[in-house]
Parts: C-alpha cells; sequence; structure tokens
C-alpha cells in the first residue's frame, strides 16, 4: 500500500523514505505502521509457538533445556497478546475509525505517531532479553511472584518493556476516544455508527482502565524486587496473591479488549455478504457495554484455587457466568443476520464465519471453565490452553484476517487473489482444530500447562496437536504472500468493493486517498452503515 | 480422555458436574451450529436466495436472553452445593503438611510426626536428561513416580495443610478431585476422604522454575491398619539414621552416598558432571565455595542463596546426605581439596537453626486446633 | 460537529524523538538497577531527550494555537484527551490504593489467624497479631512508627487545598482578564506547590532518620512510601506545569474564551489535590 498512497495527487510536498513514516501524522500511514509491525510480531511469536511444540512433539527433552522452554512460553504470550493482536487491532482502528465516521484524520495525529513509535523500542527491549547472559523472563505472562522476581538481568528490562507497552496503548486509546466523540461528521450520529467504531469506543475505556492497573502491578515487582518493598511477601505483611488479584484486575479486561473489536469486526463482515442489514444493532451495542461492564468483576476467575473464601468464589463464578449471555445474544444476532439473507462466501466471509463457529466453542469452554469446582480440575491444564486458543487464535486472529481481506482493497486498490485466499482460510481452519481440538482432551487427561515434558500417556494427543501447529504455522506463509502480492498490484478494486457493503469508508475511492473527507460528508440513512430508521424499530 | 472420576466423594461429584456442564455445552453448541449451517445451506445467493430486510424481533432477541439464563442458572445449582461442601475442611481425623520447594514436596504427618521428601524417581531424573540414552517409554510411570511416596489410609478424613518454601506451586491429583495452590508464608487447607486402596498420580501445576514439569506426586492409599504399620516401619528407619548421624564415615562411604545424593539432588542443576549451565546455575568444578574454605561451602548448601535458584537443603535432607554430598563435591570434577564432612557436624548446625515450623509449639497448636 | 477543516499538522519529528529519550531512558534505569555504572548516565540523558521533546512539542503546539490555527474542534480533541489521561492517572493510583485496601482488609488480618487465615498463623507466625500499621510477622525492615495525621500531613492538606483555591482565583482573574491578578494567582500557587514538596522531603528525612520508617518497613512501608512518593512525583510535575503556564502569562498569553493549557493544568492540579486527600485519609488518618 506504501506504493499506492506515495502517488496520491492532491498533495503538499511529502518527506520521503525512511522520514516519512518516521514523521507521518497520517492515520491511514500509521495505520499501516501498525498492521506490518504486528504481522512481524505474529511470525516471531509464532516462531517460538513452534519451538514449544517442536519440544512436546514426543516425550522427553530434545531441542530446548526447561529453562529455554518457559522463556519461549512466556515470550510466545506476551509478544502475540502486545505485540500481534493489540497492535493489529489499532491499527484496523487507525485505518478504518476516520473514514467509517468521515473524519479527516484521528483527533490527535501526533500523538498517535507516537503511540506508534513507541512500540517498537518496547519490543526491541523485550525481545532483546532473549540474548541476555540470563535469558528471556521464563515465569508465565503472568509474571507472578515469587517467581518471577527470581529472574536474571533481563527481569527489569521486561518490566519496563511491558510499562512502553502501557504508555502506547492508553494513548492509543485517548486518541480513539476522542476521534469518535469528537470527530463524527455532520449527521454521523452515535446511533449511526458502524458497529467496528461502537466496540473500539468499549474498547478503548477498557484499554485506559485496565494498562493503567497493569503498570501498578508491574512497578510493585519491580520495588519488591529491588527497592526492599514488601507488597508480595508474607513475612512482611504483604502476600503474593495480592499481586494475582491486580494483575488479573487488568488481565481479564484484557482479553475483551482482544475480542471486542473482533465481534465489531465480524458484525461488519456478515451483515455485508448476507446482503442484509445488521440483526439487533442497538441491542449489539448494550451487549458489548454489558460484557466491557463485566470484565471488570470476574477477574478472579482466574485464581479459584489460591484459596478463597467461599463467599468470594461464588460471586466470582456467578458474575463469570452471566457474560455468557451478552456474548450469546451477539452470537444469536450474527445467525439472525445470516438467516434468510442472501449470501456469498467470499474469503471475508469465510473468516467471519469460522470466528462464529469456532469462537463459540471457546466461549463454551470458558464457561465450563467458570464452574468453580470443574475448575479445581481444569485449572493450569491444557483444556485451559484449549479454551484461550480457541477465543484468541480462532476468535481474535481469525477476526483480524477476515478484516484484511475484507479491507485490503480499499487499502491497496487491488483485490487479492481469492482462490489462495479460500487456500488460507481453509488451511489454517482445519489446521488450527487439529492444533487445539486435542489439547481439550489432554487437560482433562490431566497435563498441567506449562510443562516441557510429559507422561507417555499424553504422548499420542502431543503429536497430533504439534502436527496441527507446524500446518497452522506454515498457512500463514500463503497469508503473507497474499498480502505481499495484493500490496504490488493485481485486479483493480471498485469504490464500493463488495455489492452488499454499506457506509462511509465505501464511498471514498479504492485506494482510499492519503487524505479524505477534508470536508466533513453530511451523512443519512443512505450512506451511513446503519441508518436510525432500522434502528427505531430495533429499540427494545 | 475423559476427566477421571477419580476415588473419593467429592472427585465424583466434581466429575459428575463436569460432565452436566459438557454435555450442555456441547448441546447449545451443536443447535447453534445447526442454525448456522441451515441458513449457510438455503441462504446463499447461488441458490437464487433474496435478501429479506428485517433486521429485528423483539420477541426473538427476549427468548435468547432469557434462555441462557435459565440454562446458566441450572449449571450454577449443582456447582454451588458442590463447592460448598468441598469447602468445608473441619473435623480431619488426620492433618498433613505439605510444602512445595523448587523441586519437590515435604511432607509431615502432624499426628504420627513423621516428616520426609519425596522427589522424581531417578530413572524419570535420569530419562528426562537432554539427549539422555533412556527413552521415557523404557521407564515406568514416565514423570509420574517418586523416590518416597505418601502413604494415606483410606476412608478417613484427611485434611492437607499447603504452603511453600520459596515461589508458588500447586498440590493436584487428579483422583482426588481438586487442585490447590501452595502458596509461601500463607497455609492453604483442603480434605480429602480416599475410598479405594490403590495408587494415585500427579503433578505441580504451577509453574515454580525450570523443573516445574518434573516435580510429581504419588499418593499409596491403603487400608488403615496398613498405613499403621507402614507408620511404625518409617519410625524404625529414623531411628537408625539416628545413629547413622552419630557414627563417623569413612572417606569411601561418603563419596558413594555422596554421588547418590548429589545426582538426585544436585545433578539437574549443576549437572552429572557438575560443569553447571551457564548463567544461572553455575559449575562446581573448580569453583571458589567449592574449592574454598568449608565453612562458608556449608553454609551456602544449608541455607541457600536469596535471589537464586540455590535452595536451603539445610532442614531438607539428612546431616549425613549434606555431609556426604559436600565431601563427593569437595572432592570430584577435578576439585581435590582433600576435606571431609562429617554428619555429625552437619547434625550440629541443623540443631541449631531448626526452623520454628517443626518445632513443638507448631504441632502442639494444631491438636488444639483440631475440632 | 465538525466546521470548516481541522487542523491536521502534517509531520511531527518530535514523537520519535520522545521514543528514543524514553528507550534511553529505561534502559539506563534497568541497567542502573542491575548494578551497572554505565546506567545512570544513560537514565540521565533518556530524561535530558525526554524533556528537550516535551518543551519542543509543547512550544510548537503553543505557536500553532497562538497563532490561531485550532478551531474549536481542535480544542475539544486537547480536552478529551486530557480528560482520558488524567483518568488513566486515576486508575494508576487505584492500583496502589487497592493493593492498601487489600492488605488491610484481607492479608494482614489472614496472617494474624483471621478467616481463611487459622492455620496460617498457627503454623507458620504463631503469636503475630494483625493490627495496622505493622511491617509483618517477621518485622521487616526492624521496628519503626508512623507519622501523625495532625502534625505535618495536616497543614500539608491545608496548603494543598489552599493552592486548589488560589489557582481558581487565578482561573477567574483571567476569565477578567485582569493579568496582575493572575500572575501573582499563579505565583501563589506555584509557591505553596513548591511549600508542600518542601515539608514532604522533611517528612521522608524524619521518617528515614528519627522514625526507622522506611520504604522497607515491610508492608506499612510499602504502600506508604509507594503512595505519597507517586503523589509527590505528580505534585513536581504538576508545579512545573503551573511554571511554564505563569511565564506564559507572564508573556501574555490566553484569552478569556481560549485558554485550554491553563485549564488542563488546572485540572491536573486538582487531581492531585483530591488524590492527596484520599491519601490523607486512607494513608494517615486511618
Ligand atoms: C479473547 C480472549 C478471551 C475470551 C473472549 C474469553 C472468554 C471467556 N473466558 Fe477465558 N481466558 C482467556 C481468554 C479469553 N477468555 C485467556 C488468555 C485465559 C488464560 C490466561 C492464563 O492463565 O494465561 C482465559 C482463562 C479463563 C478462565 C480461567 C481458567 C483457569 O485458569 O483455571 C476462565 C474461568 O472462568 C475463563 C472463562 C471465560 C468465559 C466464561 C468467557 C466468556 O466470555 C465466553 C462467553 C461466550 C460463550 C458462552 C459462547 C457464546 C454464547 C452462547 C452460544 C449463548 C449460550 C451459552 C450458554 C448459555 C452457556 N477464561
Ligand atoms: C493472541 C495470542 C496467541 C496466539 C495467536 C497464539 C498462537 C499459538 N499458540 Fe499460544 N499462547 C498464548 C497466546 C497465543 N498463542 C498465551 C497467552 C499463552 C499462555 C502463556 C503462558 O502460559 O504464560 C500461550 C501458550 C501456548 C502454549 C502452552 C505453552 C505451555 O503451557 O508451556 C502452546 C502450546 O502448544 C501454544 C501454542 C500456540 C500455537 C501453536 C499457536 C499458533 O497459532 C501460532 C501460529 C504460528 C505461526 C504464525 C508461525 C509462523 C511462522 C513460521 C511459519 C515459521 C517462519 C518463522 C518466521 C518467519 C519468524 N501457546
Ligand atoms: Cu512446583 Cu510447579
Ligand atoms: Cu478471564
Amino acid at each position: 500500500m506504501t506504493a499506492t498512497t506515495a502517488h496520491d495527487e492532491h498533495h503538499h510536498e511529502q518527506p520521503t523514505g525512511l522520514k516519512r513514516w518516521l514523521y507521518t501524522t497520517n492515520h491511514k500511514e500509521i495505520g499501516t505502521l501498525y498492521l506490518f509491525f504486528s504481522l512481524a510480531m505474529f511470525f516471531i511469536g509464532g516462531a517460538m509457538a513452534l519451538v514449544i511444540r517442536a519440544e512436546l512433539f514426543v516425550p522427553g527433552l530434545q531441542v530446548v533445556n526447561p529453562e529455554f522452554f518457559n522463556q519461549m512460553t512466556t515470550m510466545h504470550a506476551l509478544v502475540m497478546i502486545f505485540g500481534a493482536v493489540m497492535p493489529a487491532f489499532v491499527g484496523l482502528a487507525n485505518w478504518m475509525v476516520p473514514l467509517m465516521v468521515g473524519a479527516p484524520d484521528m483527533a490527535l495525529p501526533r500523538m498517535n505517531n507516537w503511540s506508534f513509535w513507541i512500540l517498537p523500542f518496547a519490543f526491541l527491549i523485550l525481545l532483546s532479553t532473549l540474548f541476555m547472559p540470563s535469558g528471556a523472563p521464563a515465569s508465565g505472562w503472568t509474571l507472578y511472584p515469587p517467581l518471577s522476581l527470581q529472574g536474571g538481568n533481563s527481569f527489569a528490562f521486561v518490566i519496563f518493556a511491558i510499562h512502553l507497552m502501557g504508555i502506547s496503548s492508553i494513548m492509543g486509546a485517548i486518541n480513539i476516544i476522542a476521534t469518535i466523540l469528537n470527530m463524527r461528521a455532520p449527521g454521523m450520529t452515535l446511533l449511526r455508527m458502524p458497529l467496528f467504531v461502537w466496540t473500539w469506543l468499549i474498547t478503548a475505556f477498557l484499554l485506559i482502565a485496565g494498562m493503567p492497573v497493569l503498570a501498578g502491578a508491574v512497578t510493585m515487582l519491580l520495588t519488591d524486587r529491588f527497592f526492599g518493598t514488601s507488597f508480595f511477601d508474607a513475612a512482611g505483611g504483604g502476600d503474593p496473591v495480592m499481586y494475582q488479584h491486580i494483575f488479573w484486575f487488568f488481565g481479564h479486561p484484557e482479553v475483551y479488549i482482544m475480542i471486542l473489536p473482533a465481534f465489531g469486526i465480524v458484525s461488519e463482515i456478515i451483515p455485508t455478504f448476507s446482503r442484509k442489514p445488521l440483526f439487533g444493532y442497538t441491542s449489539m451495542v448494550y451487549a458489548t457495554a454489558s460484557i466491557a461492564f463485566l470484565s471488570f468483576i470476574v477477574w478472579a476467575h482466574h485464581m479459584f484455587t489460591v484459596g478463597m473464601p467461599l463467599g468470594g468464589a461464588l460471586f466470582f463464578m456467578y458474575a463469570t457466568m452471566v457474560i455468557a449471555v451478552p456474548t450469546g445474544i451477539k452470537v444469536f444476532n450474527w445467525v439472525a443476520t445470516m438467516w434468510r439473507g442472501s449470501m456469498t462466501f467470499e474469503t471475508p466471509m469465510l473468516f467471519a464465519l469460522g470466528f462464529v463457529i469456532l469462537f463459540t466453542i471457546g466461549g463454551l469452554s470458558g464457561v465450563m471453565l467458570a464452574i468453580v469446582p470443574a475448575d479445581f480440575q481444569y485449572h493450569d491444564t491444557y483444556f485451559v490452553v484449549a479454551h484461550f486458543h480457541y477465543v484468541l487464535v480462532t476468535g481474535a486472529i481469525f477476526a483480524i484476517m477476515a478484516a484484511a481481506y475484507y479491507w485490503i482493497p480499499k487499502w491497496t486498490g487491488y483485490m487479492y487473489d481469492e482462490r489462495l485466499g479460500k487456500i488460507h482460510f481453509w488451511c489454517s481452519t482445519i489446521s488450527v482444530n487439529v492444533l487445539f481440538f486435542p489439547q481439550h482432551y489432554l487437560g482433562l487427561a490431566g497435563m498441567p500447562r506449562r510443562i516441557p515434558d510429559y507422561g507417555v500417556q499424553f504422548a499420542e494427543f502431543n503429536m497430533i496437536s504439534s502436527i496441527g501447529g507446524f500446518a497452522f504455522g506454515f498457512s500463514q506463509l500463503i497469508f503473507l504472500w497474499i498480502v505481499i502480492k495484493c500490496v504490488r498490484g493485481g485486479e483493480k478494486a471498485t469504490d464500493q468493493v463488495w455489492e452488499g457493503a454499506r457506509g462511509l469508508e465505501w464511498t471514498v475511492p479504492s485506494p482510499a486517498p492519503l487524505h479524505t473527507f477534508d470536508t466533513p460528508p453530511i451523512v443519512d440513512d443512505r450512506v451511513a452503515a446503519h441508518s436510525e430508521s432500522l434502528n427505531a424499530e430495533s429499540r427494545p | 480422555d475423559n476427566m477421571r472420576p477419580g476415588v473419593t466423594p467429592f472427585s465424583q461429584s466434581v466429575y459428575e458436574v463436569h460432565m452436566f456442564v459438557l454435555i450442555i455445552v456441547s448441546i447449545i453448541g451443536v443447535l447453534v451450529f445447526a442454525a448456522m449451517f441451515t441458513s449457510m445451506i438455503l441462504h446463499r445467493k447461488s441458490r437464487g436466495a433474496e435478501a429479506a430486510q428485517f433486521s429485528h424481533s423483539t420477541k426473538a432477541e427476549v427468548i435468547w436472553t432469557v434462555i441462557p439464563i435459565l440454562i446458566l442458572i441450572v449449571m450454577a445449582v449443582p456447582a454451588t452445593i458442590v463447592l460448598i461442601e468441598m469447602e468445608d475442611t473441619s473435623g480431619a481425623e488426620m492433618n498433613i503438611k505439605v510444602t512445595g520447594y523448587q523441586w519437590l514436596w515435604r511432607y509431615e504427618y502432624l499426628e504420627d510426626e513423621l516428616d520426609f521428601y519425596s522427589a522424581l524417581d531417578r530413572d524419570s531424573n535420569y530419562a528426562r536428561q537432554k539427549g539422555s540414552t533412556l527413552s521415557p517409554y523404557e521407564v515406568d510411570n514416565y514423570l509420574l513416580e517418586v523416590d518416597n511416596r505418601v502413604v494415606l489410609p483410606t476412608d478417613t478424613r484427611i485434611r492437607f495443610l499447603l504452603t511453600a518454601d520459596d515461589v508458588i506451586h500447586s498440590w493436584w491429583v487428579p483422583d482426588l478431585g481438586w487442585k490447590r495452590d501452595a502458596i509461601p508464608g500463607m497455609i492453604n487447607e483442603a480434605w480429602t476422604e480416599i475410598t479405594e486402596p490403590g495408587i494415585y498420580r500427579g503433578q505441580c501445576a504451577e509453574l515454580c522454575g525450570k523443573d516445574h514439569g518434573f516435580m510429581p506426586i504419588v499418593i499409596e492409599a491403603v487400608l488403615p491398619e496398613e498405613y499403621r504399620a507402614w507408620v511404625a516401619g518409617m519410625k524404625q528407619d529414623s531411628i537408625a539414621s539416628e545413629s547413622e548421624v552419630e557414627r563417623l564415615w569413612s572417606r569411601d562411604e561418603l563419596m558413594a552416598h555422596g554421588e547418590t545424593i548429589y545426582q538426585a539432588q544436585c545433578a539437574t542443576c549443576h549437572q552429572i558432571d557438575g560443569s553447571g549451565m551457564q548463567p544461572a546455575f553455575p559449575a562446581l568444578a573448580n569453583s571458589e565455595v567449592v574449592t574454598g574454605e568449608i565453612e562458608a561451602h556449608i553454609d551456602l548448601v544449608m541455607n541457600g542463596r536469596d535471589g537464586t535458584a540455590m535452595a536451603a537443603f539445610g532442614q531438607r535432607l539428612q546431616p549425613q546426605d549434606i555431609a556426604a554430598a559436600l565431601t563427593y563435591t569437595r572432592n570430584s570434577f577435578g576439585n581435590a581439596t582433600g576435606d571431609m564432612i562429617q554428619p555429625a557436624q552437619i547434625d550440629h548446625l541443623q540443631q541449631a537453626t531448626a526452623s520454628p515450623i517443626e518445632s513443638e509449639g507448631g504441632l502442639a497448636s494444631v491438636e488444639a486446633s483440631a475440632p | 460537529m465538525a466546521q470548516g477543516t481541522y487542523y491536521v499538522p502534517h509531520t511531527a519529528k518530535w514523537p520519535i524523538v520522545g521514543s528514543v529519550g524514553l528507550f534511553v531512558l529505561v534502559s539506563g534505569f534497568a541497567k542502573w538497577m542491575n548494578g551497572s555504572d554505565l546506567g545512570p548516565w544513560m537514565a540521565i540523558a533518556g530524561a535530558a531527550i525526554v524533556i528537550t521533546m516535551l518543551f519542543g512539542w509543547f512550544a510548537e503546539v503553543i505557536k500553532e494555537s497562538e497563532s490561531g490555527l485550532y478551531s474549536n474542534q481542535v480544542d475539544a480533541s486537547f480536552r478529551q484527551g486530557m480528560i482520558w489521561f488524567i483518568f488513566s492517572e486515576v486508575m494508576f493510583f487505584a492500583a496502589f490504593f487497592g493493593a492498601l485496601f487489600y492488605a488491610r482488609i484481607f492479608a494482614v488480618p489472614w496472617l494474624g489467624g483471621e478467616g481463611t487465615g487459622v492455620m496460617t498463623n498457627e503454623l507458620l507466625y504463631p503469636g503475630y497479631l494483625a493490627v495496622w500499621p505493622t511491617n509483618g510477622p517477621e518485622n521487616i525492615g526492624g521496628d519503626f512508627q508512623t507519622i501523625g495525621a495532625f502534625e505535618l500531613p495536616m497543614i500539608n492538606t491545608l496548603i494543598l487545598l489552599l493552592s486548589g483555591a488560589t489557582i481558581t482565583m487565578a482561573h477567574v482573574a483571567l476569565k477578567k482578564l485582569k493579568r496582575n491578578a493572575l500572575v501573582f494567582w499563579m505565583i501563589a500557587t506555584v509557591a505553596l506547590g513548591a511549600l508542600f514538596l518542601g515539608l514532604q522531603m522533611y517528612e521522608y528525612v524524619h521518617a528515614y532518620r528519627d522514625l526507622g520508617l522506611t520504604l522497607g518497613s515491610g508492608i506499612y512501608g510499602s504502600t506508604f512510601f509507594m503512595l505519597t512518593g507517586f503523589h509527590g512525583l505528580h505534585v513536581t510535575v504538576g508545579s512545573i506545569m503551573l511554571i511554564v503556564i505563569t511565564l506564559r502569562c507572564v508573556k501574555g498569553h490566553f484569552e478569556p474564551k481560549n485558554h485550554f493549557a491553563f485549564e488542563a493544568v488546572a485540572w491536573y492540579w486538582h487531581f492531585v489535590d483530591v488524590v492527596w486527600l484520599v491519601l490523607f485519609v486512607f494513608v494517615y488518618v486511618l
């Protein structure tokens, strides 16, 4: 997409080359930066996952030492969550939110540039720990003390890297909120906003409320390690479990930060390819809001085995189960949107449908995990690993893929290779289930997570899972190729791109010129993604 | 493989709850997917489907808000009942204090005053080494066998008091139906009542560092009378080892015993040949400490080094074990200090620094608390 | 909503400077903590870069603002930005208050044998009584005394409240365009802020030297110094921002209708003020 936007006519002189990317304040260029960064991190984090799967291919230690294995587990998660998924969503927001609400750019363009350019440095620090004598952090991405405090020289670097990531996402979130609340074109009322915009607005609040708490938690780790505080040391009146409470107060909202924008994406794609308005728009908005609210009162479902008082366990169990209701509403609304539509199955639609089905599987296993007595068995086994990969990989990642296919014609001005796209979808979907479904059985059979080696009774399923892992991993190279091919050129895309597409972003040319909506468009029911006349009925 | 029903009343009910919920969510899944596929098949453009334009139906939305709520309530009820039953740790006939260490378990039978450590068995430990010649398949119960099993009486209400010495561990035997975190500086309570004699295996379930995957738990549940016999036997052995501590050991004895201890306790980090794993696990071959003055060396081994994985073996091993291991390391891997450390020396130091945990106060107060 | 066109700077070179600065700064800190001699110098260098960036960046924004490039909409965006930034700060403090409450309501009582802590107390800490303040069953950091709420802290509270009033006076003066009054009240506010910091310093020295109360004094010392410390840090930042604003007032910046920078700093100052009140109640009084 670099190539195309650069040759944009109506525009004042621009720094070129590296400078252009370092100094840019343009939401489209910054969005592009985010997306490429995220793709790179996805491959790095994935490569680490493949190291994990390689070691777990057969019992016994062949590839790595236990210590390094734990480093891989930890780094894999940190890179995937903070490097792949979150930046991908922010990149999509950068590209699409201004286009969808009819704004000339993000509200705070300079800060937008800063939000992105902090990230590469943060990950430079994080990844550099791999090469330090003491090695990378090895206490799991949750960094529980006292174990995390045993980390060597890399410890302080990791903490500060997390601080930087936090600063970056907070500024990104502030920018998105300001853009949505303050930059909408005349007539773009809140209830005309596309759901992707709605879900991101709510996600941004989660980020602003959550990230600072994470910063606080890791800061306490830092002082416990270097400045003699006793936050997490019972001898001094603290409690190691206190860290877990603070961490998960951030951690659970964090997982919804990684899924709400995905809900938004799917809510854009399914109507387009069903050629039918989204079912229950307003209830979708309320559902998203209630999920966000609930996400702050369920954190301890990650800690059922720390020995919390009965009342606490019950409260967190019930609160967690309730989340199934608003999420269910979403799933059912998507199904209802498809119902009696006129569907076609281009790659974005395929990934969206894959998302709905596989995410639901992950969600249902989540509800099982919420059942406290059962979680006494499930906790810290591969059952949990299976759960969160269904919601993260076939959830978040599939949605990001869908979004990439859906909008890439708008970004590059060219259609991607549909045939390859379908191949990519089928390879991914089949292999990802080979990869993660057996992990349910492993967990139930009693295989703990975060172990580099296992009893021989777990051998078969681990081998299957590893094969699936490599298959899925290499399937992603197809995606890489499709993107490169599409940026280079191909069949020209129309402005409308998809027959059933509605909304402002489809009214601008493909590729979207560097500057859109310099003078705000007037939005009415005809151009809006969701006409209020429809919403009107849909108010309960 | 599905979850195992287990061998305690609690594990049974957990299994039932699990199956109940599993079936419900499976049904939900099937229904949702069925609806999707029907729609995908019937309402595709290629079959000339015309898009309807409805975008809302309050009735439908109310239905699929209310029904899930009801389903959730149905699931919550049994869950709540089982949980309440589990949380009641009163009426214990027997208390066992379990302490997690990096990377083994310590068991203190508070009433029967037994106290021993339980670590990964030798064969597994050998086979698990990277590039080991022994294949996991040749070891029976690979990674799920220990040197000293936890022998428990059946049909007895046993309360476990779980804690840890260094980092958080989690004590998990699937057949008992639960896991509980062992947290340093805190004590967690959980109970069980095993109904069938047998051998039940589990693992540490909270990441606790490099050998988290290698600190299994093996329970041997026997009839109460057999249990009493076992206790008696253990008492004999400890008396025997008393005299072992008293007497003077010969160099060869120390070196021989030292090698065994070294391979069981130290080799995972410092390696069989004492070469260590830089930088986290220093080499013992001509290291300052090992070739330096004895006192410092003894102190390090007995009290560990903070902020590193070097644990305090002082209270963890028998005096003769520590003495032998010290002697062995000071005279192997090219270290030739010629020193000899006698068990009695170590025993002396141990008495000096006995931690309050096993002091009479601790035990006494437990009796007091037992309802 | 959007009237006319929205001002979008074409390029920004300060952000990348800021990123490099942060990178050097935190790497420096990390090295420092690992005991490298290079660390402190890197940290200082990094801090210098960040500060230069801040001044350069704001200078640019001020120039643009004074040359009237900004529409009301840009102003609104800035407001949004500041509001949510302050909110994120609130959440940061929330984490530490959360730690304080958790320790006082759960952790310490459990160690003392209440609720689920019965066996913890009997087996691990026989005889330990749960009282606040505490440095834990093992008397980490040695015996210490605490600082009475109604001595210096009380005075500090009054000082901050007063400074809240003076900055409001300044705002009023600005609205009425009474420049001299404006500058006077600003200087008063800055002075009060500085006084507060001075007294905090004194209190810390007193705590370390005479009371044996340190960052290492168990959970009490941890929560006490982290909360008051981070608050003090924010007061420092706030005071610096106040000084900048004061200078701008002297230069004759701001009009009655359009003076967002002033308000932003005022909001920030009130936020710091409120944090202190909560802190005074839960850290000193209770
Ligand atoms: C995108 C990320 C994401 C999402 C969306 C979720 C969604 C949910 N998660 Fe998950 N979770 C994680 C990421 C996520 N999780 C991660 C990363 C971990 C592990 C962290 C770590 O330890 O490293 C974790 C761990 C985790 C645990 C802790 C397990 C343990 O460690 O012991 C629990 C326990 O309650 C849980 C529950 C849930 C629930 C109830 C949902 C719900 O939101 C799901 C709701 C969805 C549905 C229920 C399906 C659709 C609904 C219907 C079809 C309606 C009808 C359904 C019913 C009536 C049941 N999750
Ligand atoms: C969004 C987050 C995300 C994503 C996308 C993934 C993706 C994957 N994860 Fe995940 N994983 C987590 C989040 C995620 N994971 C978290 C939070 C944990 C918990 C960590 C902890 O316990 O602390 C975890 C833990 C975890 C474990 C458990 C480790 C343990 O407990 O010890 C395993 C094991 O199988 C695993 C496997 C995988 C695999 C195979 C993929 C695959 O989807 C990856 C796909 C593969 C690729 C994309 C590879 C592409 C690369 C190539 C084809 C090779 C060429 C290489 C280059 C060009 C560099 N992960
Ligand atoms: Cu002990 Cu994991
Ligand atoms: Cu959660």
